[in-house]
């Protein structure tokens, strides 16, 4: 199948070194192996995989990655812009 | 069976919130009655609903009506704990969401297992959108364990957890309300034999969700429907404004102009749900909206090379783009839309594919309903 990439320079996705303990949770739970481990830190290896699900920032217990988290659908960004309740089709 | 203790919300360190829907009067255990149940067993905090790994003929049934966007918003299981298959204090518990698809995927992947499921109330919708949504969250988890009274049901300390509910899942901090370990399982239940009985180890490809033909094809049938409910609603517009105007009498041009119109949108329609999803990876253009109006273009060509107006009037030229035109905007929006079902759009670009392709889907929607409406009048 390969590797499904979206658009290139987009994402939000922040990793802070110095806060990093090397833990790995990012790298369990991210679902596109945006992350790598690389001298006992992790690193932002496909920066254009990365889908902003934010799993990685909700398990990491330093903090050390932020994202702004949400869903990528064009629904949910049109029913918000259009002020409606419950953006998501579910 | 005796009713389980409940610490005050308080005491678990997180703010009072509104109870999820379906336990506005509090959170109740899993009804015995549910048409899946097929037994019950016996633990010491009481009877626990028992479920088979085996589909019945109206589980799969449901789903089938799931896929195509039949009550799909409400079907549902009750939260709560459940018995897959004999249980004891040793097996593991394995944490889902209340939407019963995926609770029935979950334990079709398990035959011959024995384990505790954890149903979470995500108010029916599946795991990875519940959990992009925090409905699938550490408070729920935490919450549910409690009420459930899971520490006394299982000896160990470990929950197996959809990988994919980690966006609104918090491992560190379950663990520190809990006192049970969150172990991320695979992301696909399939994977979940192999990963039990290799001791809970994920291999790399039980780790990247992919989205491969079979996955896109599934969700055709619902965007269909969905978008095929709207254009019932604009045909009639369709035929009516192809009455107006042009050679002949009002129902000779609805049936010669309305009529194709209407079938150059609903073409759009079926292209744009059908096509663009299933060939997906092969359609030119990062963004989902330009991989749209590729089918758009190749749906307006197609209807152009095989039902060309043989008068070449200017009328008839203007009709002739008005609805290619249309038919562009259409698929090119329902390429758009696609993006919410599929696997690896991120929301910053969504937004700024967004920015572009609305105007655009306007303006040429705009511009072939304005060509089409004065073709009717241009002969």
């Amino acid at each position: 199948m390969g590797n499904l990439i979206y658009l290139k320079n987009v994402v939000t996705l922040e990793l802070d070194r110095e806060k990093c303990t090397g833990c790995g949770m990012c790298l369990v739970v991210c679902p596109h192996e945006v992350l790598v481990m690389n001298d006992g830190h992790a690193r932002i290896e496909e920066r254009d995989a990365c889908m902003e699900c934010g799993a990685c920032a909700q398990n990491c217990p330093t903090e050390a990655i932020t994202v702004q988290a949400g869903v990528g659908c064009a629904a949910a960004v049109i029913n918000s812009a259009l002020g409606r309740q419950g953006s998501c089709c579910c | 069976m005796k009713k389980p203790s409940i610490k005050p919300v308080e005491s678990i360190a997180f703010p009072m919130v509104t109870l999820p829907p379906g336990e506005e009067n509090g959170m109740r255990p899993a009804d015995v009655h549910q048409p899946f149940i097929i037994g019950l067993e016996q633990t010491v905090i009481g009877e626990i609903p028992r479920v088979s790994s085996t589909l019945s003929g109206s589980d799969r049934w449901g789903t089938v009506k799931a896929r195509w966007g039949v009550g799909r918003m409400h079907y549902m299981v009750d939260p709560g704990l459940y018995a897959l298959g004999n249980p004891d204090e040793n097996s593991p518990v394995l944490v889902t969401a209340n939407y019963k698809m995926s609770f029935d995927r979950l334990r079709k992947a398990l035959p011959g297992r024995d384990a505790w499921i954890l149903v979470l109330n995500t108010g029916g919708i599946n795991v990875w959108c519940a959990a992009g949504k925090g409905t699938f969250g550490t408070q729920e988890l935490v919450r549910r364990i409690e009420f459930c009274n899971l520490s006394r049901v299982v000896k160990h300390r470990r929950l197996v957890l959809p990988q994919l509910s980690a966006p609104g899942v918090a491992a560190h901090k379950v663990k520190k309300f809990s006192g049970f370990k969150v172990v991320y399982g695979p992301i696909r239940a399939e994977d979940l034999p192999s990963f039990l009985e290799s001791g809970m180890k994920a291999t790399p490809g039980m780790r990247i969700k992919t989205f491969p033909f079979r996955e896109r094809l599934a969700l055709v049938p619902v965007e269909l429907v969905e978008a095929l409910k709207f254009y019932l609603f604009i045909l009639p517009v369709l035929l009516f404004l192809g009455g107006l105007g042009g050679p002949g009498g009002f129902w000779y041009n609805v049936i010669h102009s309305g009529f194709f119109a209407a079938v150059a949108v609903l073409s759009a329609i079926v292209a744009g749900t059908v096509l663009t999803p299933v060939l997906l990876p092969w359609l030119p253009g990062r963004p989902f909206a330009l991989k749209g109006a590729w089918v758009g273009g190749l749906t307006a060509a197609a209807l152009v090379a095989f039902l060309w107006p043989v008068s070449q009037t200017a009328g008839k030229l203007m009709e002739a783009a008005g609805w290619c035109l249309l038919a562009l905007a259409v698929a090119a929006y329902l390429g758009m839309n696609f993006t919410g079902a599929s696997t690896y759009t991120s929301l910053s670009g969504v937004k700024k594919e967004m920015r572009w392709a609305v105007p655009m889907e306007i303006g040429a929607a705009a511009i072939g309903l304005g060509l089409w409406i004065t073709s009717r009048f241009v002969f």
